[in-house]
């Protein structure tokens, strides 16, 4: 129970800003080319806008455009897309949360709940910058990411492959960097570890989606383990995890 | 099923996915055990799919590439206590500089 009510130091709310900031930047840059790509496949403005405010998720939103372009059925796009989006709600398992949100403010909450905002909202050990985190970096990729994918799909990929300029390893080293602190708990860490192996392992062979799913074993095995140990923080009481506040 | 079908069922499915996790109920999630996997939850999903977007091919199957070497730059710089945005931007670089020269 440390604190959770005492406000945010400055030098902390601006750590969490800046995290929030680059990721929703970077995250934003890539609309331009799920704009243009969108339009590319086939779907019209007014369809590739549909799809950046209401479905929200740059993975399943790539996956609805680059099935119905390779000719693929709605039904085979909207499969993938769904499959791609369970993972969003397995994270708002962990951030509701910490979010404590009720009536629109919880609508809301979960239209923002994709991989950056969850990514940012975990990794903040206090409780008021786990909350400014999510909300931040939500509002932050839903605006820049809209903006970008209205620019690609009027005047196309302005920008030219957003690989040239490296963003897509931007995205990974982002989420590698927000889970990193969190890798000095031994739970944690063998987590991570069981998860990459069974997206290395499956990844070959299932399709796109569903190796991350499968990743929720390697949090049932470590979490579920009888008298689950929290290496990283020995002075853990039952009930608190990572350090962190139990919850209400 | 038209564009407009399609795209709308995309939407609906997705939004629905995210809100039944804050729609489920309390005492679900309840509990000592059950709190520390979904505290885990998040962990396992993003390793998961940073490893998926660094070393998975078109078909899933496993490539190694620019992106593997910019995870790796990542991961030293990590180790050596960089800036969150000193380690996004290393990363980038790296892969933009391999891929200028084409290495990979």
């Amino acid at each position: 129970m440390t604190g959770s009510a005492a406000p945010l130091p400055p030098e902390r709310r601006r750590e969490v800003r800046r995290q929030a900031l680059s990721v929703g930047g970077a995250t934003g840059l890539y609309g331009v080319s799920f704009g243009a790509l969108s339009v590319a496949s086939g779907l019209d403005v007014w369809q590739t806008q549909a799809l950046s405010l209401l479905l929200f998720s740059g993975g399943s939103q790539f996956a609805v455009v680059g099935v119905l372009g390779a000719g693929g059925s709605g039904v085979a796009a909207v499969a993938t897309s769904s499959l791609l989006g369970v993972r969003n709600g397995l994270y708002a398992l962990q951030t509701s949360r910490f979010l404590g949100v009720a009536g629109l403010r919880r609508l809301a909450a979960a239209q923002l709940t994709i991989d950056e905002s969850t990514a940012v909202g975990v990794a903040q050990p206090e409780r008021p910058a786990q909350r400014i985190g999510f909300w931040l970096t939500g509002i932050a990729v839903f605006l820049g990411w809209n903006l970008m994918t209205l620019v690609g799909a009027l005047v196309g990929n302005a920008l030219g492959d957003p690989r040239t300029y490296g963003l897509d390893a931007a995205a990974a080293a982002a989420f590698a960097a927000l889970l990193w602190p969190r890798l000095r708990s031994g739970d944690a860490a063998a987590t991570a570890v069981l998860a990459v192996f069974i997206a290395l392992v499956t990844s070959p062979l299932l399709p796109p989606g569903v190796p991350v799913i499968l990743s929720v074993l390697a949090a049932l095995a470590v979490g579920l383990r009888r008298g689950g140990r929290h290496e990283g923080s020995p002075t853990a009481a039952p009930g608190e995890l990572d350090g962190r506040d139990p919850l209400p | 099923m038209t564009t407009w079908t399609t795209v709308l069922l995309a939407c609906a499915a997705a939004y629905a996915l995210k809100l039944a996790g804050y729609l489920v109920p309390a005492h679900w999630v309840e509990g000592e055990r059950r709190s520390r996997v979904i505290a885990l939850l998040p962990v396992a999903l993003l390793a998961a799919l940073v490893t998926v977007q660094t070393v998975a091919g078109d078909a899933g199957a496993l490539v190694l590439d620019a992106r593997a070497a910019a995870l790796a730059v990542a991961v030293v710089l990590l180790l050596v206590r960089a800036n969150f945005l000193v380690v996004v931007a290393g990363a980038a670089a790296t892969a933009a500089l391999l891929r200028a020269v084409g290495w990979a």
